[in-house]
């Protein structure tokens, strides 16, 4: 397979926020990945492990301590007028809370031509036509663009952030936990909505969420984060396959699987411990304080990211 | 099956709620057993009445606005929990019960030293001097894994992660040796590694202290890990009931169905579409005249929409509530297989 030009390639991406009294809060440390056009990439890991303030760094919503990410050919953080609004048009975000994301005192249509608007793509009846298309797109009616987002379930209202984030034709959707808040049923409805319009758009998805299950399903490949790094990088099969990263092997351990016989026969890898405060960071690999498998250079050094197979990658000094 | 088996029985119990806007009817009918030692999941969409289910065991939400319109609940053979007084109801609560609930950052007191709410519960049940509460309190500290516990029992719920807070909810729960655990969505709120740590200690918990628990959760893989039985509840009302193989394996309600099938399984294909089960549930101020689920159903029938099907017996431990189960029924071919994994 030659190798394709990828649409978003992050090196060294680190993102430290200053606390005052000279402590550094190290929300991403080690964060390297390229995203190829059309795939879907998956971003988990435990709360507090960063891949949120990975996701809103990568989109410019924070800037970055240090590295760099590009996005078409393009350094994002040192885009200015007329690049970055083009930046802006490409790369579009859904977000968790689909109760606080979106403007209650603003109908559904305008929430949804907000962006529109700002970007002057459409104005009078070819803006209403859009609107409508777009709600249509993701499995609503015409008669909702008037109504308020109370008006609507959890389901309903991921489907008009969705569409928002659709109406100005992005490339690109970093999509921030878009089904936790949402319930089991519900959450597979998206899911297929998703996956539908990338079909249909030709889209690229960076998923982040912590159900491992669902990203699984939806991926392409998987990156892996604890306390600040991407400790392991393959493709969804590969990772559940031949998890190499004992982090990444304790977390597939500890997701139950919806199936009682094989529960009952099932090993558990159980970790002992709590994640530590990326305040105060173990020396070393962050992982070592709870890995089954801690040697003394662990204690000593960050291992770097090794490509152990064509396409794996993994930070640790096992290999 | 004998009675004295049963700690908990629970019959045709329905719960509402008064409000501006009209009657609620969050539970509308609702009869299962709980037996001794026994770990009972209810599962089910949020809103579909397990949560008011489990509070009302424990007589936990006030009146008004809620009200037991009809039903019994009989504990341990003896008490009508739906007849007690406040008074004696606080006699149970804590000492014969025991709660856990879903967020651990907001159900602990913030003003009190974790020793202090573990040990108060057993300084009034139990009548403990304090020294002897103090003891106890570190030895049930001990038993859910907080490492030194000495120390532990003079700090602050903020001083302690989710996980250790989760651990301190159980130990308070579990301080006075309770006959039944209510566990309202344990691990919900909580990473999968923590959760892990937690679904391993209960089930300890429920072996080496021979309590019953009933288990309140969405997360189906929690369910086959933990519970012996499952109850599925839709809209207020129990769709279907068994052992957990026969609801994994042998599910009879297209809501099971529908549950099964919307999750993804880590060790299957990635390429198989999601069935999401289409549309909303139903509103409870005023539910349907038939079966809750037909407007979702994809084998809904003219009769479902008339009439709520009775409880259909299928084994000593497994009945289900559809029409389908009827002998006039047309047969459907059940489109999952264990687990979920799809047919065909």
């Amino acid at each position: 397979m030659a190798k394709q030009q990828p649409i978003l390639k992050i090196s060294n991406m680190k993102k430290h926020f200053n606390l005052g009294s000279g402590k550094i809060l190290k929300a991403v440390d080690n964060f390297s990945i390229e995203i190829n056009r059309g795939e879907t990439f998956g971003l988990v890991g435990e709360s507090g492990c960063g891949k949120s303030t990975a996701g809103r760094t990568i989109i410019n919503l924070y800037d970055v301590t240090s590295g760099e990410v590009i996005f078409n050919g393009e350094n994002v953080h040192q885009m200015k007028g007329k690049k970055l609004k083009e930046f802006n048009r490409n790369m579009q975000m859904v977000f968790q809370d689909p109760y606080a994301s979106l403007n209650p005192r603003m109908t559904v249509g305008n929430i949804i031509a907000e962006g529109i608007d700002i970007h002057g793509l459409y104005s009078g009846a070819k803006r209403k036509e859009k609107v409508l298309e777009l709600l249509r797109a993701v499995g609503l009616n015409d008669e909702h663009a008037n109504r308020f987002p109370h008006e609507f379930s959890g389901g309903q209202r991921q489907r008009i952030g969705i569409a928002r984030a659709l109406a100005i034709e992005p490339q690109f959707i970093i999509a921030d936990e878009p089904i936790s808040a949402l319930d089991v049923s519900v959450q597979a409805q998206v899911v297929n909505l998703f996956k539908r319009l990338q079909k249909e758009r030709g889209l690229t998805y960076l998923f982040i969420a912590h159900d491992l299950a669902m990203v699984k399903h939806i991926s392409d490949r998987i990156g892996v984060m604890y306390l600040g790094n991407l400790v392991e990088v393959t493709t969804s099969e590969d990772l559940y396959a031949k998890p190499l990263h004992p982090y990444t092997q304790s977390l597939l351990s500890a997701i139950p699987i919806p199936d009682p016989e094989v529960e009952r026969t099932r090993e558990r890898i159980i970790l002992q411990g709590d994640v530590p405060s990326p305040l105060n960071p173990p020396s070393g690999c962050p992982f070592r304080t709870r890995c089954p498998q801690a040697m003394p250079q662990c204690a000593e050094s960050m291992p770097p990211s090794k490509e152990v197979e064509p396409g794996h990658f993994v930070a640790c000094h096992l290999y | 099956m004998s009675t004295n088996n049963n700690l908990l029985e629970v019959k045709d119990l329905k719960v509402s709620f008064r409000t501006y806007a009209g009657e609620v009817q969050a539970v509308r009918g609702v009869t299962f057993n709980l037996k001794k030692g026994e770990v009972l999941a209810i599962v089910g969409e949020s809103g579909c009445g397990k949560s008011v289910t489990a509070q009302t065991l424990m007589r936990l939400i006030p009146t008004p606005p809620s009200y037991i319109k009809s039903g019994s609940v009989i504990f341990d053979g003896k008490k009508d929990i739906t007849k007690l007084s406040n008074r004696e109801m606080e006699k149970i609560r804590g000492s014969e019960m025991g709660m856990i609930f879903q967020d651990p950052m907001t159900s602990l007191n913030p003003t009190m030293k974790i020793g202090e709410q573990i040990t108060e519960g057993l300084i009034k049940h139990q009548s403990l001097s304090k020294k002897a509460a103090t003891e106890r309190a570190i030895e049930i500290l001990k038993l859910v894994g907080i490492n030194s516990p000495e120390g532990r029992i003079h700090q602050y719920p903020h001083e302690l992660s989710g996980g250790m807070r989760q651990r301190v909810m159980i130990a308070i729960a579990l301080a006075c040796s309770p006959k039944l655990l209510i566990a309202d969505e344990p691990t919900t709120a909580l990473d999968v590694t923590i959760q892990a740590q937690i679904i391993d200690l209960m089930k300890k918990i429920s072996v080496e202290t021979d309590s019953s628990i009933i288990l309140i959760t969405h997360d189906l893989g929690v369910v086959a890990d933990m519970a012996q039985r499952v109850v599925v509840m839709y809209a207020g009302k129990i769709v279907e009931q068994g052992t957990v193989d026969e609801i994994f394996y042998n599910p009879e309600h297209p809501y099971t169905w529908g549950l099964l099938r919307s999750v993804p399984r880590l060790d299957t294909k990635a390429d198989e579409e999601l069935i999401p089960i289409p549309g909303t549930p139903p509103d409870l101020f005023a539910p349907p005249k038939g079966c809750a689920f037909a407007a979702r159903c994809p084998y809904a029938m003219s009769i479902c929409l008339e009439e709520d099907p009775e409880h259909t017996t299928l084994s000593d431990t497994h009945s289900s509530a559809c029409w389908l189960l009827h002998p006039d029924a047309p047969k459907v071919e059940r489109p999952v297989a264990a687990g979920g994994v799809h047919n065909g």
